[in-house]
C-alpha cells in the first residue's frame, strides 16, 4: 500500500489542554485500579502447595496421564502404537509383544511416556481406539531426576487406581448416564 | 505394436510382451485394484477386485462392441484392439461391493495388524469401497493358528490363495492349502506338515492383507515409522535385491526388492533374517592395540595417520581382502596398500561354502558360496596382482615371505578362521585386523579395528553373474565403529567425506573391466558381462 492510497485515513493526535499535559487525570485513574486491587479484590494467587488449586471440570483437564484397567486389571492398552503416531512431541515410547490371554492378541510389555517431553495437548487421549491413555487432573507432577520423570507403564496404571473414582473412564459415564436416566424416566419404569 | 484403448486413452503396448490387462493398464498410469493377482504367480482370477468392462474395436470400421458382463482384468490378455473401461459407475459399484463383501466377515483389527499402513484392503478401502460399513459386526480379535514358519489370522484372511500358489508353484514344496468350503474356507497345511521351507518368508510379502504375520517381525515395528533403503542381500552369491527397513538406526526387517534380472520377487529366508547380526551385542565396538600382552582401547582420533605411518616403516605388505567388503572399499584398500609397498601381496579371504546350491521349480537360487562379493574382488585383485590369490595360497606365501605387516579385513557374519590358520599370523610384527566379530585372529592382531556391517556403509557387489549392484548405507555404525570405506578413504588423504560414487567413478576410469560402471547404476544393477562380450568381439576382430 502506497502513502498516497485512498483507504488511508489520516489521524491527528488530540491536542491536550493545560490538565492532559500535566497527566494528573491518568495518574489517578490508574491509582484508582491499583489500590482498587490492593484493598477491594479478592485474591486469584494460591499459597502453593499448602492451598490447592481447584480443578473446575476434572474430565476435562490435562494434566498427568493414565493407563486404564478393563474389569480384570489389566491395561487395556493394545499396543496399536497410535498415540505414539499422534504425538508431536515424541515422548511416548512402546515395546509391544504377544499378550499372555487369549481374548487379546497384543499389549504393551513396555509403555514410557517422558512427562518433561510431554506438552500436554492430549491428542494422544484422543488417538485412542480403546479408551486407553487418559489425561488426569494431576497437574503439579515433581522429580528429582530426569530419569524418574519418564513415568513408566505400572506408574502410570497407578494413576489410574488414584482418579478412578474421581475421573471414571468415558465409557463407565456413558453407561453410568444410560442407567440414570432409565431411572428417572417413567416409562422404563412402567415397563418393568 | 498391439494398440489398446483404456478408458478413452489410445496407448500401445510394447512389442512381444505377453502381459494381461492390469499390466498393460500399469504401463498406462492407470491402477486397476486386485488381490489374487501377483505378476510372479498364476492367474486364477478369484478374488473379482479387478471387474472392468472389456470391448473390441473392429480395425476397419472402427465400432467398438463392448461385453455385457464384467470381466476380471488379469484374465484379460492384452491384444490388438481391446477396448477396456476401468473407471464407469458399473465398474465403481462391483468394487464397492467387492470390498463390502470381502469386509463381511474381517475383523477390522488393523490398530494391533502389522499390515496396518501397507494393506491392499485398507487403501482399497478408501478408494473404492462404501462410506460406511452396513454390517453391524463390531471389530474383534481374529483367530490365529501358527503354520510353521508363519502365523496365519484366519479371520483376516481374503482367500486369494496368493500363499498357496507360491508354495505350489515357486517354492514347489506345496505345503499350505485351502481347506473346507464355501464360507468356511481358510488357509491351512496339513497336521505334522508344517509350512517349513527356505522360502516361506515370502507368502508375507505377498499377502495382501494381514492375515500372515512374520514370526521375526511380529508386534516390533508399526511400518509407518520405518524407512526403507536401497541394498543388496550379502548372503549369498547370488545378491538379490533388498530393501533394508530401519527406525533410528534400528532394523525391523528385510523385504525383497523387486529386481527382475536377480531374484525377481523373492529373497530367501536366510537373507530375509540374516541382519541380527548388525545389532549384534558381541560386535568389535573399538579400536584397540595389542602392547606388551595387554590390549588397550584406542579412539579414532589420530589413528589412520598412526596406522598408516607403522605401515611404511612395517617392511613387506601382505593384505586379506573379505569378500564381504564392497568393490570400492576393496580398491581403495588395494591402492593404499599398494601405495606403501609396490610389491605388496593381496589376497582373498577364505570363501565360506555351505551345502549345496538349491534351485527351486520358480527358478529361484540360492548358491552355496555364502559370500556377495567374490567376482568384485577378484577383478580388483586380477588388476592389481595380475593373478587372483586364494586365502590358502597366502598361507603358503607366507611361508616363503617374510612380511613385515598383513592388513586382514573380515566383515564375516560369524566365525570364519580356524585357529590352526590364526595361528600362522602370530609371527607377523605388524597385524592389523578388521572384523565385525572377535576371533583367534583378532586376539591376535596388533591393531583390531572394528568394521561395518553391510547395512552400515555404501559400496557396491558384483554377483556371481557378474552383476554390479548398489548398496545403500541404511543405517549408522554403532559408537566407536568407523566404516570400512572411510578409513582407508582418510588414509590415502583423500578430502572430504567418503563417497562410494566418486570411488567408483575413480574405479571405472583406471580398472578396464569397470568402464561400464562410469555411468549412473540403474536399481537394478549393471550386467558387467558386457565386458566379456567386448573381448569376443576384440578377438573375432583381430582373427578377422
Amino acid at each position: 500500500m502506497k502513502t498516497d492510497d485512498a483507504r488511508i485515513r489520516w489521524v491527528e493526535s488530540p491536542k491536550l489542554g493545560m490538565l492532559g499535559k500535566s497527566y494528573l487525570t491518568l495518574f489517578i485513574k490508574g491509582l484508582t485500579t491499583t489500590l482498587g486491587h490492593l484493598f477491594f479484590h479478592k485474591k486469584v494467587t494460591l499459597e502453593s502447595p499448602e492451598q490447592r488449586h481447584k480443578v473446575l471440570d476434572p474430565v476435562n483437564y490435562r494434566g498427568v496421564h493414565r493407563l486404564n484397567k478393563d474389569e480384570q486389571g489389566r491395561v487395556k492398552c493394545v499396543a496399536c502404537f497410535l498415540c505414539a503416531t499422534a504425538c508431536p512431541a515424541h515422548c511416548i515410547d512402546i515395546v509391544a509383544e504377544p499378550s499372555p490371554w487369549p481374548d487379546r492378541e497384543k499389549y504393551p510389555k513396555v509403555f514410557n511416556i517422558d512427562e518433561l517431553r510431554c506438552i500436554f495437548c492430549g491428542m494422544c487421549e484422543q488417538a485412542c481406539p480403546v479408551e486407553a491413555i487418559e489425561l488426569t487432573s494431576f497437574y503439579d507432577l515433581t522429580g528429582a531426576s530426569r530419569e524418574e520423570m519418564i513415568f513408566d507403564k505400572e506408574k502410570l496404571l497407578s494413576v489410574f487406581d488414584q482418579t478412578k473414582e474421581r475421573e471414571p473412564m468415558p465409557s463407565k459415564r456413558a453407561n453410568d448416564a444410560a442407567q440414570d436416566r432409565l431411572k428417572t424416566c417413567p416409562t422404563s419404569g412402567d415397563s418393568s | 505394436m498391439p494398440k489398446i484403448t483404456i478408458d478413452g486413452r489410445e496407448i500401445e503396448l510394447p512389442d512381444g510382451q505377453r502381459m494381461n490387462v492390469i499390466e498393460a493398464a500399469k504401463l498406462s498410469g492407470v491402477e486397476i485394484p486386485h488381490y489374487c493377482y501377483h505378476p510372479g504367480l498364476p492367474v486364477v482370477g478369484s478374488c473379482r477386485m479387478c471387474l472392468i468392462e472389456t470391448g473390441n474395436c473392429d480395425a476397419k470400421t472402427g465400432e467398438i462392441k463392448m461385453q455385457p458382463k464384467l470381466v476380471p482384468g488379469c484374465t484379460v490378455p492384452a491384444t490388438d484392439g481391446l477396448v477396456i473401461v476401468t473407471a464407469n459407475e458399473k465398474v465403481r459399484q462391483a468394487r464397492a461391493m467387492v470390498e463390502e463383501d470381502l469386509l463381511l466377515r474381517h475383523p477390522v483389527d488393523c490398530p494391533i495388524c502389522d499390515k496396518a499402513g501397507e494393506c491392499t484392503l485398507q487403501d482399497y478401502y478408501f478408494k473404492y469401497g462404501q462410506a460406511s460399513r452396513r454390517t453391524d459386526v463390531m471389530p474383534f480379535t481374529s483367530r490365529k493358528r501358527d503354520l510353521g514358519d508363519v502365523n496365519l489370522f484366519i479371520d483376516r484372511c481374503v482367500l486369494c490363495s496368493r500363499c498357496v500358489r507360491f508354495c505350489a508353484e515357486v517354492s514347489g514344496t506345496a505345503e499350505l492349502m485351502i481347506a473346507n468350503r464355501g464360507a468356511h474356507e481358510e488357509i491351512d497345511v496339513v497336521p505334522d506338515f508344517p509350512l517349513h521351507n527356505e522360502l516361506s518368508g515370502n507368502v508375507v510379502d505377498l499377502c495382501p492383507v494381514g492375515a500372515l504375520a512374520d514370526k521375526d517381525f511380529l508386534y516390533q515395528q508399526r511400518v509407518w515409522f520405518m524407512r526403507r533403503h536401497r541394498s543388496v542381500c550379502t548372503d549369498c552369491s547370488v545378491g538379490c535385491s533388498i530393501w533394508v527397513e530401519e527406525n533410528q538406526d534400528q532394523i525391523y526387517r528385510l523385504k525383497p526388492r523387486e529386481n527382475p534380472h536377480v531374484n525377481k520377487w523373492w529373497i530367501c529366508n536366510q537373507g530375509r533374517y540374516g541382519y541380527h547380526h548388525v545389532h549384534d551385542a558381541n560386535r568389535l565396538a573399538v579400536p584397540r592395540v595389542r602392547k606388551d600382552g595387554k590390549t588397550v582401547d584406542l579412539s579414532w582420533n589420530g589413528l589412520p595417520e598412526e596406522l598408516k605411518s607403522k605401515l611404511f616403516t612395517a617392511g613387506h605388505l601382505g593384505g586379506v581382502f573379505s569378500p564381504f567388503i564392497s568393490v570400492e572399499e576393496a580398491y581403495l584398500l588395494a591402492k593404499l596398500l599398494r601405495s606403501i609397498d609396490p610389491q605388496a601381496v593381496l589376497a582373498m579371504g577364505p570363501m565360506p561354502r555351505v551345502g549345496e546350491d538349491q534351485k527351486f521349480p520358480g527358478g529361484f537360487v540360492i548358491t552355496a558360496e555364502k559370500v556377495p562379493n567374490r567376482r568384485g574382488i577378484e577383478e580388483i585383485l586380477g588388476y592389481f596382482m595380475h593373478k587372483v590369490l586364494s586365502f590358502e595360497d597366502f598361507l603358503q606365501e607366507m611361508q616363503r615371505i617374510e612380511f613385515g605387516g598383513v592388513w586382514v579385513s573380515g566383515g564375516y557374519k560369524g566365525p570364519w578362521i580356524e585357529d590352526s590358520a590364526a595361528r600362522r599370523f602370530e609371527k607377523i610384527p605388524l597385524l592389523i585386523v578388521q572384523d565385525l566379530f572377535p576371533s583367534s585372529l583378532s586376539e591376535r592382531a596388533t591393531y583390531q579395528l572394528p568394521a561395518a556391517a553391510f547395512s552400515e556403509r555404501e559400496g557396491s557387489y558384483m554377483n556371481r553373474d557378474d552383476r554390479l549392484q548398489t548398496a545403500n548405507m541404511a543405517v549408522r555404525p554403532p559408537w566407536g565403529v568407523r566404516a570400512e570405506g572411510s578409513l582407508f578413504w582418510q588414509m590415502l588423504g583423500r578430502k572430504g567425506l567418503y563417497n562410494s560414487r566418486t570411488v567408483l567413478d575413480d574405479l571405472s576410469r583406471e580398472v578396464l573391466y569397470f568402464a561400464p560402471a562410469a555411468g549412473p547404476l540403474p536399481d537394478t544393477g549393471l550386467d558387467m558381462k558386457i565386458n566379456k562380450l567386448a573381448e569376443v568381439g576384440a578377438l573375432t576382430a583381430k582373427t578377422a
